[in-house]
């Protein structure tokens, strides 16, 4: 449990967030540059002092203004993954490993330093210095570096924004498998939509130093009153979804979820495996009646559930398939043409080209992690 | 290898002592200056920071002078000391050494200041969140960091107490074998007639010595920054 009740007077703008959510799995801090995520987290990590309010992690109070408690940083074990690794220079790789788990009494080490070098994947960095490490690597070390000192929340204020994609890419299955094999809490700074859907459970909606809503991901993302600030490129709805088949012969992979079946390019999963996609509104189009011959694999009866109001020529459908929330992108023009209403049954349109690797996430529990197409 | 007179060495192995403590004496202290300049603000700062670098721009005998009011049998510390502790510093070695660390003493305190301004201290909000208490993440990360630096300031202020006259004389005096040291050495027989020549063999002594601290402290901190860059 994550309660933080906080204001603070900071240069050019003021700080007034109230969180209170369930730290399992990991939460995303959400919000545009300079909404104030960074100073919330550093303020749980005791890096910056709130001019007054409460911060508390599962039951231990790290900050009260009212009853004069502040721990200092290096007694809260809230783990930190900095943007910028902030990697000890003079230091080994093992050494920047330790240097957090030295000062864990030995009864509670509950991670030791072999369990995060194999899952990490830094076997052959130990002996090297950070200057010699590539910006993927030293993300991954400052990962393991921040697990080793074996805290009760794990801190990442955007790990992966100073990478470039396909270093993303190399560290993103890791933080999945911290989430899935470790039973740490993350807390997850991003302005990133795509990672927090790829890897958040709850999220924390941040703007100009409020908090505008807290809640499941899928939830909020699927909000229209939410979407000046989740955003409108970013429209679209998470699935929870589980690999039903594979279709060898056309490289195809059939995923089940409430609202029937979904074919995408292939997924290395086996079978059963439970994931999340996300689709976003744009690659979804929308017809009256089911098309009889059409290029389209997926076609999914739904109903409409709620019209957005946005000016300009384009309007997002919010679209029920069986409990599950899609949202579809289309013309004014065919919103007038089709005459939909909230109730109106449609067909979803969905290609299956435009699900692509980086919207499936692996959900939590046991299993492989998502590998790469073939 | 050319022997030396026993004058010689014994003006060499004063300086060298004078040096040595006046860099002892001087370091941890520096440290502690160069890091209230660097990471603390407080009232009187500016008045602070000109105090400290005030032997850079007084007359050395000025400082000497000064050294002798304060430190004299009569003058007010001087005074405590002696009935204290029993120690009289005028007219000693370790007066020397004092009086050589108080002139170098601003040259070690700006390298150090430099070097530790240049510490990025995000490194250290991190050891923090790893469980390092402040002291230790100044003993883990900050100094460390900052070594470069101290090797730069430990040698200015070797060198720059090799060299000192000024203040020397006037609080030390000119004592053979207690606070004749080679510059003082050098010019005692520059006033000696038909001095020439030992005077320019402890000139060659100077220059060389100086030139081997240069290249020690030269090496060192390249060492230690490739070190600390990997």
């Amino acid at each position: 449990m994550l309660e933080m009740t906080v204001e603070k007077r900071l240069e050019n703008f003021t700080i007034d967030a109230k969180i209170s959510c369930e730290t399992s799995g990991i939460v995303a801090f959400f919000g545009r540059s300079g909404a104030g995520k960074t100073s919330l987290v550093n303020m749980l990590a005791g890096l910056l002092r709130p001019d007054r309010g409460r911060i508390a992690v599962n039951g231990t109070t790290l900050f009260d203004s009212d009853q004069g408690i502040d721990l200092p940083p290096e007694r809260r074990r809230l783990g930190y993954v900095f943007q910028e690794g902030r990697l000890f220079p003079h230091m080994t790789v093992r050494a920047n490993l330790n240097y957090g788990l030295r000062r864990v009494p030995m009864g509670e080490r509950a991670i030791e330093q072999d369990n995060v070098v194999v899952l990490l994947g830094l076997e052959t960095c130990l002996a090297r210095r950070p200057h010699h490490l590539s910006g993927g690597e030293k993300q991954r070390v400052a990962l393991g570096r921040a697990l080793l000192a074996n805290p009760r929340l794990l801190l990442m204020d955007e790990p992966l924004a100073s990478l470039d994609q396909p270093r993303k890419d190399e560290v993103l299955p890791f933080i999945e498998r911290l989430r899935d094999e470790l039973a740490i809490p993350i807390v997850y700074v991003s302005h990133s939509m795509p990672e927090i859907v790829r890897l958040a459970d709850t999220m924390v909606l941040i703007s100009s130093g409020r908090v505008e809503a807290v809640g499941a991901v899928d939830d909020l993302t699927s909000r229209l009153d939410l979407r000046p600030l989740t955003g409108r490129y970013e429209a679209g709805a998470v699935i929870q979804a589980r690999i039903a088949g594979q279709d060898r012969d056309f490289g195809l992979t059939e995923l089940a979820f409430a609202g029937g079946r979904l074919r995408v390019p292939h997924v290395r999963l086996a079978v059963g495996t439970q994931l999340r996609l996300r689709i976003r509104a744009r690659d979804v189009a929308l017809a009256l009646e089911m098309p009889k011959r059409s290029s389209i694999l997926n076609a999914i009866p739904a109903v409409v559930r709620d019209i957005g109001t946005e000016e300009g020529p384009q309007v997002d459908l919010r679209l029920d398939a069986g409990g599950a929330t899609f949202w579809a992108r289309i013309t004014r023009r065919s919103l007038v043409d089709l005459n939909l209403h909230p109730g109106t049954p449609v067909t979803a349109l969905i290609k299956a080209v435009a699900i692509d690797r980086y919207s499936l996430g692996r959900s939590a529990g046991p299993g492989r992690f998502l590998g790469n197409d073939d | 290898m050319p022997t030396l007179t026993p004058l010689e060495t014994e003006a060499l192995l004063l300086s060298m002592r004078v040096a040595l403590w006046s860099v002892t004496i001087s370091l941890p202290v520096g440290l502690l200056v160069a890091w209230l300049l660097a990471r603390r603000d407080f009232i009187g700062k500016s008045a602070f920071n000109g105090l400290v670098h005030l032997p850079l721009v007084l007359p050395p005998v000025v400082v000497g002078y000064l050294l002798l009011i304060l430190l004299g049998r009569e003058g007010p510390l001087g005074r405590a000391l002696f009935s204290l502790f029993g120690i009289s510093l005028p007219f000693t070695w370790q007066g020397a050494a004092l009086a050589a660390a108080v002139m170098a003493f601003p040259l070690m305190v700006r390298a150090m200041r430099l070097s530790l301004e240049t510490v990025d201290r995000k490194l250290e909000s991190a050891a923090r969140t790893l469980g390092a208490r402040p002291v230790v993440v100044f003993a883990t990360i900050t100094l460390p960091l900052m070594a470069p630096g101290i090797v730069v300031g430990a040698v200015l202020a070797f060198a720059r107490s090799l060299g000192e006259f000024g203040a020397t004389i006037t609080f030390a005096a000119n004592i053979p074998g207690e606070t004749r040291t080679l510059p003082i050495a050098l010019y005692t027989l520059i006033q000696t007639p038909d001095g020439e020549a030992a005077a320019l063999r402890l000139t060659l002594i100077s220059v060389v010595l100086s030139l081997a601290a240069l290249a020690v402290s030269e090496v060192l901190a390249r060492r230690l920054r490739t070190r600390i860059e990997g």
